[in-house]
């Protein structure tokens, strides 16, 4: 460890709230094709905090979805650089958790059995039945305590979504990803995920990075929500602060007086 | 209550639908719109069996009547009038000494089973008797020793049989060792597969017949001056190396094609190429190989008639070609009855695969 980020890390633990987690600097992304490069981001600049809840929102098709599998490691970066705490990230690793869009559940596996997965590779050192304590008391949180020996195939698309967020959060990362992970369930079960993910969240205080393309989701979670320009070249185009009081319910987020005025915000920006 | 539990196991397995309407029809479960469904599972297979069993009992019984008097008239030719009534007489008589030889009809083929059943009988008994009497030698030449005293009778139909499975058997399993492994490395490198691409390609439509020939000129260097008889050794590893091609080339697409998500999920939690090979890569192609391993046993019982036959190797493919070779009167009947016994064992085989697929695989619906 060098003696810059020793330094930060004792800053970050002075401040927490000012530390920089998750750091893209002139991010770029580009595609070769036959008829020449096609570039899907451009001098993409975005700078996290730690444990900060940022949402990301833009047309289907801007890069979204490039963007977060490059933070996750899973594709490869272009051109500039993404750092973790001050650390360039060198390919995937499980202090980035991913929330997938689809479940991803190994559907041969029980919920536990997902979920220990992670945890034993994360807690090499742990004994067993310490693991194991982990992998429980996370998929109690998602509401699973029945479920820890069924195999994933056998549970609903819900429940498996709430394996992967149990998963995600088991392994303890310093940066949580979410790829629209609602985005494939009905709006009752979509409800009941956000506020289960909100819950566990607001005892972890992962910093997170969510896409969603649903503005009341964005609003609901995040303490800022990014707009993306539409694709080629995007980029940035806004970015607004939420200032609701955490905890929040559902209720008094839609009861605010400003919720409309974030809503219309958002929505301006998308429909031009 | 438990018996026709068992039936309707018994019905699952082999996948036919007759004995769970049968069970139905007696236990008046059966409803009237049920009786369409009844027809088709029931009275129809029945009704196909009972047609292709007439159709073979004419068939056979005027093939029977050509040979016939194709003889008669030869007789009449070569020996004159006298010697062709007597021989008209004679295959009336139903003499066995000099009936027309060809297609059996039904009824014989049926007879020679119960013949090649006693047989079994009677050799099991002899057998019994015998290791009865040398019991008390052989522990004293072990005692001694001294390699006891085994007996060395003609095996019956049904030891043959036996034989026959356990070559494939062996067969099989040296497939399953070859193709499963080579099949993972060559699905997870690119390099691998183009180096073995070539190698599949050329060597999977070889004939079982110079796969047989090719293993004999290795393992008759390799054994030399042996003893033991190599028969068994080659015709199982001829065996394993016709069969094994489906599974390993199955193998390699299904773990070449797991899901990406899993894929992810792997390199997410940054699991090591043993784990990601336990944990996701393989069962997660399972269901594709365990469909290669099907088809590999299949093709296993297929060819070990002919490698058995080649290799004088004991089992159901010596017993057809003894039979052909000895020509006697029920001869015919006998390989008939051992082409059914291969047919029911290659059905049973791969209904015993399926259910295995079934139980191990996640994905229920994937299974055919």
């Amino acid at each position: 460890m060098t003696e810059k980020s020793i330094t930060k890390e004792i800053i970050a633990k002075k401040f927490p709230s000012n530390e920089v987690m998750l750091d893209l600097k002139d991010l770029k992304k580009v595609y070769p094709t036959p008829k020449g490069d096609y570039v899907v981001l451009e001098n993409l600049n975005l700078q996290i905090k730690k444990e900060e809840f940022v949402t990301i929102i833009g047309h289907s098709g801007c890069g979204k979805t490039t963007m977060l599998s490059m933070i996750a490691g899973l594709n490869p970066i272009s051109g500039g650089n993404i750092a973790v705490l001050g650390k360039h990230i060198k390919g995937p690793g499980p202090d980035r958790g991913v929330i997938f869009q689809s479940p991803s559940l190994m559907p041969w596996m029980t919920s536990l059995q997902n979920v220990m997965l992670g945890v034993n590779q994360v807690f090499p050192h742990a004994s067993k039945a310490q693991r194991t304590d982990v992998a429980k008391y996370y998929l109690q949180k998602v509401g699973l305590e029945d479920a820890f020996y069924k195999r994933a195939s056998d549970l609903s698309q819900g429940m498996q979504q709430r394996v992967g967020i149990a998963r995600a959060f088991a392994i303890k990362p310093k940066v949580l990803l979410l790829d629209e992970p609602f985005g494939m369930l009905d709006s009752l079960t979509r409800g009941e995920l956000q506020d289960i993910l909100i819950e566990i969240w607001n005892k972890e205080k992962i910093t997170a990075v969510m896409i969603t393309h649903d503005v009341d989701e964005a609003i609901f979670l995040a303490d800022r929500v990014v707009m993306m320009t539409s694709g080629p070249k995007a980029k940035i185009g806004d970015i607004l602060d939420i200032d609701f009081k955490r905890p929040r319910t559902r209720k008094s987020v839609l009861e605010h007086d400003d919720y409309y005025k974030y809503r219309k915000h958002l929505i301006d920006f998308l429909e031009h | 209550m438990k018996a026709s539990l068992t039936l309707g196991k018994v019905s699952d397995f082999l996948g036919l639908g007759i004995f769970t309407t049968l069970k139905d029809l007696f236990t008046g479960k059966l409803e009237k719109e049920d009786f369409k469904n009844f027809l088709r599972k029931f009275i129809v297979p029945l009704a196909s069996i009972f047609l292709f069993l007439g159709m073979w009992h004419l068939g056979a019984k005027s093939l029977y009547n050509i040979e016939a008097e194709f003889k008669i008239e030869k007789a009449l030719q070569d020996q004159g009038q006298v010697a062709a009534d007597a021989l008209k007489a004679c295959i009336a008589s139903g003499d066995s000494s000099c009936q027309p030889n060809t297609l059996p009809s039904p009824a014989q083929v049926w007879e020679s089973f119960q013949s090649l059943l006693r047989d079994h009988n009677i050799i099991s008994a002899d057998k019994a008797a015998f290791i009865e009497k040398t019991a008390a030698l052989n522990e004293k030449r072990i005692a001694a020793g001294k390699d006891p005293i085994v007996y060395t009778g003609r095996p019956s139909f049904v030891d043959q049989i036996f034989r026959s499975l356990q070559t494939v058997f062996a067969g099989f399993f040296l497939a399953l060792l070859i193709a499963v492994p080579l099949g993972v490395f060559i699905g997870l490198s690119p390099t691998l597969k183009s180096a073995f691409n070539w190698f599949i390609q050329i060597f999977k439509p070889v004939s079982p017949v110079v796969w047989y020939l090719l293993v004999f000129m290795i393992v008759k260097t390799v054994l030399i001056g042996s003893t033991e008889d190599s028969s068994f050794t080659i015709s199982f590893i001829s065996v394993g190396l016709c069969s094994m091609w489906a599974t390993l080339v199955n193998t390699a697409m299904g773990v070449s094609t797991v899901d990406k998500d899993f894929i992810n999920v792997a390199k997410v939690l940054k699991l090591g190429t043993f784990q990601k090979i336990f944990k996701v890569v393989l069962p997660s192609s399972l269901p594709l190989i365990f469909t290669g391993l099907k088809i590999t046993l299949s093709v296993a019982w297929m060819v070990l008639i002919a490698i058995e036959l080649l290799a004088q190797s004991p089992g159901l493919g010596l017993f057809v070609w003894e039979e052909f070779q000895n020509g006697a009167n029920d001869s015919n009947a006998k390989i008939i009855v051992a082409m059914f016994a291969i047919g029911i064992i290659g059905f049973l085989l791969d209904r015993i695969m399926l259910s295995i697929q079934n139980w191990i695989s996640f994905d229920k619906q994937d299974a055919i």
